[in-house]
């Protein structure tokens, strides 16, 4: 047979909700980065506890990646369904790994040049563990057999996960794993095209958003979470939750998203650095408490965590609909800051640098995420999470010794930059009430038209300090002055990762592209004009049906977005459909 | 006893003449300076409201926040500076209606607030609609023909939701009424304590004369506190006489009691950052 294809492999787990696709394939992705390979991982699951399809990918590689593909060359089938939903994306030398019980047809995967795999998954489970529970596990034990992956990565993974279950869990678990991947070892690795192999190196993280976006927040000494579950921003609570009593952390699930922006209200008045984590259907609940905070300038960070609406949409499913309504949620107009993080690296440094924009500008910090980037999984240099490198900066907040010194203080004072000392309560020189009625200086309430007018532009003029210390818009690509470039995409947060695969296979075809991604879209950076006016030919790829961030680039610069690339069926942006609809979108112009 | 004056506000409350508003203002005052609570040390969280601008009207910390949600914002503060003393202070619509919810959840939770209700059976601010505690058939402008669902028993559903202590004062008592407000900060846990006061200028029914030809102290008689189903059946008395006093009292752990992170005192104190060691250790989890 033709030479073995090393290292570079796309796979799929699919099967029941309530078969471990999910866990499993999080496992087999340790275990890979274990090994020193770079991976990308993503799930897409049916809002369901049993039953329906799920499916778990896995994209493995030698060098850094930041998407998934389309095409995939092995399928782990646990049901029939997983086969006819993923026979589709299988190449040609693909194989699939399936138990002889499913009595899967051979005739259409021959037809397509996709060999089958059968192995007695459920058997081996059964007689080696004890239990078809096991079956994910022999699955993955098949496919790392059938891989010639180095099985010690595995064994390490699951020793670890099913520790807390006891010796017997860990030891059953051992033994399926090893039966099946010697079965599919010895029969059926020389007949299969690809191989993973270790590589040598220091590990990396198998990092999600937001499992970073809880690092970023901890660095900067987040102590407070108050949320109501909601996919996909669940593991954000479930992070808190597990690492509370250690940390000395509070996290409290709440009655409501209502009470969870108002409970980070509290504790933030407090001089807590404090967040809530929802998605849009909740922050829909926490839009009026939206106001309360810019109105009594509580500095408060929340996580909104998209996913396709309107109403319950999609809900395990992703999407960038929100944008805007991040933008102009609540009554009246007040200064708030948004930051679109583009993957786990710039999700950590959101979930720390969020608190210190709250902090300094006084105001709600939303650190607007997705479904994708939130529980994709990839592997990051552990030093790219750097404790040292988070810096804390709590603005202007007055120091008990401050205080002492003080004659007559207002908390709303009104000065140059709006931005006025702050003190918590405690303190017999800081006692003050903070309300959000329009109110006076030391914050007593008003309806004097001048106040009113001057507490107005107090607080709107902290948006043009924000407005110059955002991160500016980042552009990649080979060419980041974008001199040479003629086309240039422009996006937001999670398809970044997507996009930057799709601008490397477009330049390495011979085409001179870029890309400009926002990881902060409000206050509209500083620089990001100057940077788009530099652009040839932009084009905006977005996961929502308006192009909103090309409708805010227009508002804010007076810049035309040529065209727009967009989605919102639920799935991720991937390179191999942004190249598609940019063949579309060039043909009618060539044709036209 | 700490001089009263320690609490004068700068603002003039915009109160009614006879608005029982006035007499739990000076309740709260009295009961600060009896537990010797200086300004500086307690927390007010309000709502919205003709009551709920209290804060303002005494020298005090003071959250004058949105209808509805001053519970979760006493309860986070407590959280994040238990050495604080906090207390809430809203409307019957506020803190039975629109803030309904959080009630329960506040019964269950306990924690250490305590939580005022001025229960005047009418929407005041917004002149004059019926409330969740107006009696069925109650004839305002948005139900002139009477309005249609049962009148709200919040001592009943507190109790039920497992609220620790659960009293009912009358501003037609103060002394009364302020000693209620000293035992509820006292009481370690969530303090509900439902406060009947006239809206003189709305409400025809419920006024001075009706309250002080009805009320009775719970405390000359031979009720138990500690008594849940005694708690109960008094909580549904109401007509010819009407009970005022300590229903029902337990101790039980607080909520802030159930966080390891409080252990150590008030979190706002506590260092910022995790250690190098223990943020190491977090990443490890991931590799």
């Amino acid at each position: 047979m033709a030479e073995k294809v090393i290292n570079r492999l796309s796979f799929k787990i699919g099967g029941e909700a309530g078969q471990g696709v999910e866990s499993s394939g999080a496992g087999f992705a340790k275990a890979l980065a274990r090994g020193g390979l770079h991976i990308f991982a993503y799930q897409d699951y049916m809002s369901r506890i049993r039953g329906g399809h799920n499916f778990f990918q896995i994209r493995v590689a030698e060098r850094p990646i930041y998407s998934h593909t389309d095409e995939i060359e092995l399928l782990l089938a646990l049901t029939a369904e997983a086969v006819a939903r993923h026979l589709p994306e299988l190449v040609p030398g693909g194989g699939i790994i399936a138990d002889a019980e499913l009595k899967l047809e051979e005739a259409p995967l021959a037809d397509r040049g996709v060999k089958l795999f059968h192995l007695p998954l459920a058997k081996i489970a059964l007689e080696e563990g004890g239990s078809r529970v096991m079956l994910n596990t022999a699955a993955l034990g098949a496919a790392a057999g059938i891989t010639n992956y180095k099985l010690e990565h595995l064994e390490s993974v699951i020793e670890d996960n099913f520790k807390v279950k006891g010796p017997q869990i860990v030891k059953a678990n051992l033994a399926v794993v090893r039966a099946a991947y010697e079965y599919a070892q010895q029969r059926y690795a020389a007949d299969f095209g690809y191989e993973l192999r270790e590589l040598p190196g220091p590990r990396r993280l198998v990092l999600s958003g937001n499992t970073a976006i809880c690092l970023g927040a901890v660095a900067a000494g987040c102590k407070f979470l108050a949320a109501y579950p909601m996919t996909p921003t669940t593991g954000i609570l479930e992070w808190f939750a597990a690492h509370a009593g250690r940390l000395g952390l509070v996290f409290k699930q709440t009655e409501d998203e209502i009470a969870a922006i108002t409970m980070a209200i509290g504790a933030a008045h407090m001089g807590l650095r404090a967040m809530c984590a929802t998605s849009g259907g909740g922050f829909s609940l926490m839009v009026e408490a939206l106001g309360l905070a810019g109105m009594t300038e509580t500095p408060i960070v929340i996580v909104e965590g998209q996913r396709p609406g309107p109403s319950t949409g999609l809900p395990t499913k992703t999407e960038q609909g929100d944008l805007l309504f991040v933008l102009h949620a609540s009554q009246g107009e007040f200064p708030r800051i948004v930051l679109t993080p583009g993957d786990a690296e710039e999700a950590f440094l959101a979930g720390a640098e969020a608190f210190n924009l709250a902090e300094r500008y006084q105001c709600p910090v939303i650190i607007l995420s997705d479904h994708f980037l939130g529980t994709s999984l990839r592997t990051v240099e552990p030093d790219r999470l750097d404790l040292e490198k988070v810096e804390i900066d709590r603005g202007e907040l007055l120091t008990p010794e401050k205080l002492e010194r003080l004659e007559d203080y207002k908390r709303f004072r009104f000065t140059e930059t709006g931005i006025s000392p702050r003190a918590v309560p405690g303190h017999p020189k800081a006692v003050y009430v903070a309300t959000g009625d329009e109110h006076a200086e030391d914050g007593r309430i008003t309806e004097d038209p001048a106040l009113r007018r001057k507490m107005v532009e107090k607080r709107l003029r902290k948006l043009e300090l924000a407005r110059r210390e955002l991160p500016p818009p980042v552009a990649f690509g080979p060419d980041p002055e974008l001199e040479e470039t003629e086309l240039t995409f422009v996006a937001w947060g999670s398809t970044l990762g997507p996009l930057r695969e799709a601008v490397e296979r477009l330049n390495s075809q011979g085409r001179r592209a870029g890309l400009v991604h926002f990881r902060a879209v409000w206050p509209f950076p500083e620089g990001a004009a100057e940077i788009l006016a530099r652009a040839r030919r932009l084009i905006a790829v977005e996961g929502n049906y308006t192009g909103q961030l090309a409708g805010l680039i227009r508002q804010e610069t007076g810049i035309k977005v040529e065209g727009l690339i967009s989605k919102y069926d639920g799935l991720p942006f991937s390179p191999g459909y942004i190249l598609e609809k940019l063949g579309e979108l060039e043909g009618v112009k060539s044709g036209a | 006893m700490l001089d009263l004056r320690l609490y004068q506000g700068r603002e003039k409350p915009t109160w009614c003449p006879g608005c029982g508003d006035w007499g739990i203002l000076a309740a709260v005052k009295n009961a600060l300076a009896e537990l010797e609570i200086p300004p500086h040390r307690a927390l007010i969280v309000s709502g919205i409201g003709c009551g709920s601008k209290l804060p303002h009207y005494m020298r005090v910390n003071g959250f004058h926040g949105i209808h509805g949600r001053a519970l979760p914002i006493a309860t986070a503060a407590k959280l994040a500076n238990h050495a604080l003393t906090v207390l809430v202070v809203a409307g019957d619509g506020d803190s039975y209606g629109i803030g309904g919810n959080h009630l329960l959840h506040a019964c269950r939770r306990n924690p250490d607030i305590t939580h005022l209700v001025e229960d005047n059976r009418i929407y005041g601010l917004t002149k004059g609609q019926y409330s969740p505690t107006s009696e069925q058939g109650s004839l305002t402008v948005t139900s002139p023909e009477g309005s249609v669902e049962l009148g709200f028993n919040p001592l009943a559903v507190a109790i039920a939701a497992g609220a620790s202590f659960v009293a009912r004062g009358y501003v037609g008592d103060l002394k009364h009424l302020t000693s209620l407000i000293v035992r509820g900060v006292q009481h370690k846990g969530y303090a509900l304590i439902d406060i009947l006061q006239p809206c003189v200028t709305f409400n025809r029914v419920n006024t001075y004369e009706f309250y002080n030809e009805r009320v009775y102290r719970l405390e000359e008689t031979d009720h138990d506190p500690h008594d849940r189903l005694a708690a109960f059946r008094r909580a549904f008395e109401w007509g010819e006489r009407i009970p005022i006093g300590l229903f029902y009292e337990e101790e039980r752990p607080t909520h802030e009691e159930s966080f390891p992170a409080l252990r150590e005192g008030p979190l706002v104190e506590r260092p910022l950052r995790p250690s190098l060691e223990e943020f190491e250790a977090l990443k490890a989890e991931l590799l």
